[in-house]
């Protein structure tokens, strides 16, 4: 490639956020309000972000329906991610939680009521009151069954009333590292087919999950971690990639999400025998216990020949007992999702469901403001500079090896604003650029332009549906060292198969099959690292279930996983201690049987 | 003397034909509007022949599989795949609707037709260029505007009743399915606000904890932003979610007549 065979657009922010789903559009609104000169560059109109699918609501601990209390909260998210959180970061987000949805309530959020006017709030799984002990809480903020839609579409009100630039369908290829610092991202305009350098002080990746690793998820097309690709690309290590949330209720065969919230309401599963088996598996909780493991007794109940359907192979979620107008006012997006997906009545048959991924608990390591971490020597909290992240991109961690429903929309707005918060306090508003080095932006521009001409033998989307397929056998529900030791090597195999990738669009405009080849790479890589993390993890832990290591090894595994992937492809291993101390609000949960 | 006859390049041609693999059983022809800004032809219509059979329900799904399997060069937006996301707009059958949500088995017999939204400008194949209905939509300022400051360490209250208000206008997904299937939009896109966009502008005005609805309606009271809707209710007929854009429209007008007789 010549050097000057693009022409590159350049661009110089104090901040610039990847990504305008819940966390991305926080964040920029956030930064624009701190005075910051701030861009937000995505790959999709902010609108159409993954938010948007959220389903069942938001947690905070607003006592508007009975008793509660942040420190509750606090507990069970601690407990629901069997002990590999960080404490210190889920008290601040449980404790910022209350300030969090009234702050979203102001926007104009446009949340259910209770009959005196305040926000509705429905119970949802793992959240429980007086430290475990008592009746399920009240504790998930709804819009209906479809929370994320009306606080993205708020998020983006507001950030419009901001003075914040968006750069709408630009793709990000590359961050912009110099010795350890990142000083900036470039970009793809799909519109225009120009490349773009966006300088920053602050480069705040809110980029989501990865969930199209897998054959079927609940997440969207749009779902290819392209964040943690572009870390990965840098030398960074991502952290704990192995805890994959599979969410009990995706519809058997389309794969769309049924909230949780369907139990919250008083839905039930059932098994062949017409049995609720969850009274079997989980007496407290029953229906409402943590997804992790509802997953696994719908897994064991279809393995032991009761599943539902002509294959027994799936399972039924009830909710026909909850009288039309309930459904109509509490569940109508899902009642439209069933009809249309699986062609269920709701209000008279149960909807076919089986689990399905969902969420991407691991992702970039960050601390409680944003910033990515490393570990360098004996510090395992290097800060690197210039680098945040946010949402399911990062792994703060506040979900541990599990996250409880309704958790994920309370990370997005938490951290958001607790990015744009720590840039305000470490970015000087409107301070020089350094220059770049040379050669800063060569591996990215080659990078593009061989994939862009690349004339291999395999198209994009059967290197894709191997990678899916070989993620949906081996990094399932359930796995053991011999199921994971062959999905290592076949995942190597077809990692290594992109060097042969075909590229048929060659146009600089909308060439979304580069796009969709770019987006490959990032989640080729991702995958390497959740099969390898899976594989090396010797022990069971919230969404990690192992047959050969059935329990808990506090001894061993209480510790976050960081990984590096080479350009190869080959996976190296790192840990960083778990934070089981908190700031101060509430004690530390030392570490117990993880029971419901 | 205006010029009514349109430009040489943006006759639609026939294109190409791409025969089902031996040994399909249900096969069933996609006709899909291409254009490629790079190579200056015409648009074309490409015949897909795809064995629905063996492929998902969805229109989309049918999209994917020719992307995947026929032609990785065709372009469409798509993202959520379950009708919340809006991105997968398009005029399929003759009607605009999502393509993830359109039932392959619900469009009338023969091949299937499938354009981008209508008169919109096109970047490529099937994505249109949607930044004037962006900018339409940050034109009516759409975010709560009070005066009074909310409670400090509370939400503000909103009865079940006003809340209620919301519902048919908040799920809307800005896919632009209605607004481009407006003839009144059509023809006068770039003064009249069109249907999606005023049905968000509704959605403020109704709202109980608003406090700007005076504003609101002052900046509709023109011939274009709002009047130029005629009641020609296509909005309604195709919106993929159910709404009802053009009652909404309706109510405003209401407002605008009860507001100069009080």
């Amino acid at each position: 490639m010549a050097k000057d065979a693009y022409k590159i657009v350049h661009h110089k922010y104090d901040a610039v956020v990847v990504g305008a789903g819940g966390a991305g559009l926080r964040a920029t609104m956030g930064l624009a309000a701190k005075g910051l000169k701030t861009a937000c560059i995505t790959k999709v109109f902010p609108t159409r972000s993954h938010t948007v699918a959220a389903q069942g609501g938001m947690s905070a601990a607003l006592a508007n329906m009975g008793a509660d209390d942040w420190r509750w909260h606090f507990f069970d998210t601690v407990k629901g991610s069997d002990w590999l959180g960080d404490q210190d970061a889920i008290e601040y987000m449980c404790r910022e939680a209350i300030p969090a949805v009234i702050e979203l309530e102001h926007y104009g959020v446009p949340f259910s009521r209770t009959e005196d006017g305040k926000i509705y709030q429905r119970p949802f799984g793992g959240m429980t009151t007086k430290f475990g002990e008592g009746p399920p809480a009240q504790r998930t903020c709804a819009a209906a069954d479809r929370t994320g839609h009306a606080i993205l579409h708020t998020l983006y009100q507001q950030s419009l009333k901001h003075d914040a630039r968006f750069y709408i369908e630009y793709f990000a290829l590359d961050l912009i590292m110099d010795n350890g610092v990142c000083r900036g991202v470039i970009a793809w305009d799909l519109a225009e087919g120009t490349l773009h350098v966006f300088r920053a002080h602050a480069v705040i990746l809110a980029t989501g999950g990865y969930g199209r690793a897998y054959f079927s998820a609940t997440s969207a097309h749009t779902c290819t971690g392209d964040g943690g690709g572009m870390v990965l690309r840098a030398g960074l290590p991502l952290q704990d990639m192995e805890f994959v949330q599979f969410h009990p209720t995706g519809i058997y065969g389309a794969g769309c999400l049924i909230t949780e919230g369907v139990r919250g309401e008083g839905g039930y599963l059932t098994n062949a025998k017409g049995e609720r088996f969850m009274e079997r598996y989980a007496p407290s909780v029953k229906d409402l216990a943590p997804r992790d493991m509802v997953s696994r007794c719908m897994t064991i109940e279809i393995r032991e020949g009761r599943g539902v359907g002509a294959e027994n192979d799936h399972i039924h979620l009830h909710l026909e007992h909850l009288g039309a107008a309930t459904i109509h006012e509490k569940l109508p997006g899902i009642a439209e999702s069933a009809r249309i997906f699986a062609g269920v009545d709701v209000t008279r048959e149960p909807i076919p469901v089986i689990p399905t991924v969902h969420y991407n608990m691991g992702g970039i390591p960050t601390n409680y403001h944003g910033e990515v971490v490393t570990k360098q020597g004996d510090n395992p909290d290097a800060v690197v500079p210039g680098l945040f992240a946010i949402g399911e991109a990062a792994c703060v961690s506040v979900h541990g090896a599990n996250r409880l429903g309704s958790n994920s929309l309370l990370d997005l707005v938490v951290f958001g604003r607790a990015v744009a918060n720590r840039c305000g306090d470490v970015v000087k508003p409107g301070s020089n650029h350094r220059e770049l080095p040379g050669d800063a932006l060569d591996a990215s521009l080659s990078n593009f332009d061989r994939l862009r001409h690349a004339k291999g033998g395999t198209p994009t989307a059967d290197i894709r549906m191997n990678m899916q397929r070989t993620m949906q056998r081996d990094a399932a529900v359930f796995r053991t060292g011999e199921t994971l030791k062959n999905g290592c090597t076949k995942m190597s195999e077809v990692f290594a198969s992109f060097a042969d990738v075909k590229v048929s669009d060659r146009s600089m405009v909308w060439n979304s099959d580069l796009v969709e080849t770019l987006e490959l790479q990032n989640l080729l890589g991702q995958a390497v690292a959740t099969i390898y993390s899976a594989e090396n993890r010797t022990e069971s832990r919230g969404a990690h279930a192992r047959e050969d290591f059935a329990s808990r090894d506090d001894v061993n595994w209480m510790k976050h996983t960081l990984v590096s992937v080479s350009d190869a492809g080959s996976c190296t291993f790192d840990y960083r201690p778990v934070h089981l101390y908190t700031q101060g609000g509430v004690d530390a949960v030392p570490p117990k049987e993880r029971k419901y | 003397m205006a010029e009514f006859s349109l430009p040489k390049n943006s006759k639609v041609t026939a294109g190409k034909h791409h025969p089902a693999k031996a040994g399909a059983k249900q096969v069933r022809q996609f006709k899909v509007y291409r254009w490629n800004p790079d190579d200056g032809a015409n648009p074309r219509t490409d015949t897909f022949e795809v064995d629905v059979g063996n492929c998902g329900p969805m229109v989309l799904d049918a999209l994917i599989k020719i992307k995947n399997e026929i032609d990785p060069t065709l372009t469409f937006r798509r993202s959520c795949r379950e009708g919340i996301c809006g991105s997968c707009a398009m005029n399929i059958d003759g009607s605009n609707t999502l393509a993830c949500t359109k039932s392959i088995g619900e469009c009338g017999s023969g091949e299937v037709k499938i354009y981008p939204l209508p008169h919109m400008p096109v970047v490529k194949d099937l994505v249109p260029d949607l930044t004037r209905f962006y900018a339409q939509y940050a034109s009516i300022r759409p975010w709560i505007r009070t005066q009074s400051a909310p409670p400090p360490d509370q939400e503000r209250l909103q009865s079940k009743d006003d809340r209620a208000k919301l519902d048919g206008l908040y799920e809307c997904i800005l896919c632009a399915c209605c607004s481009t299937s407006c003839p009144s939009y059509w023809w006068n896109g770039d003064r009249y606000l069109g249907p999606a966009i005023l049905l968000q502008a509704y959605r403020w005005i109704i709202d109980s904890r608003d406090e700007d609805a005076g504003d609101r309606l002052d900046h509709l009271e023109d011939p274009f932003r709002l009047y130029r809707c005629h009641t020609i209710m296509n909005c309604t007929k195709t919106c993929p979610k159910g709404l009802n854009p053009a009652k909404a429209i309706a109510e405003i007008k209401k407002l605008m007549v009860q507001r100069r007789t009080l």
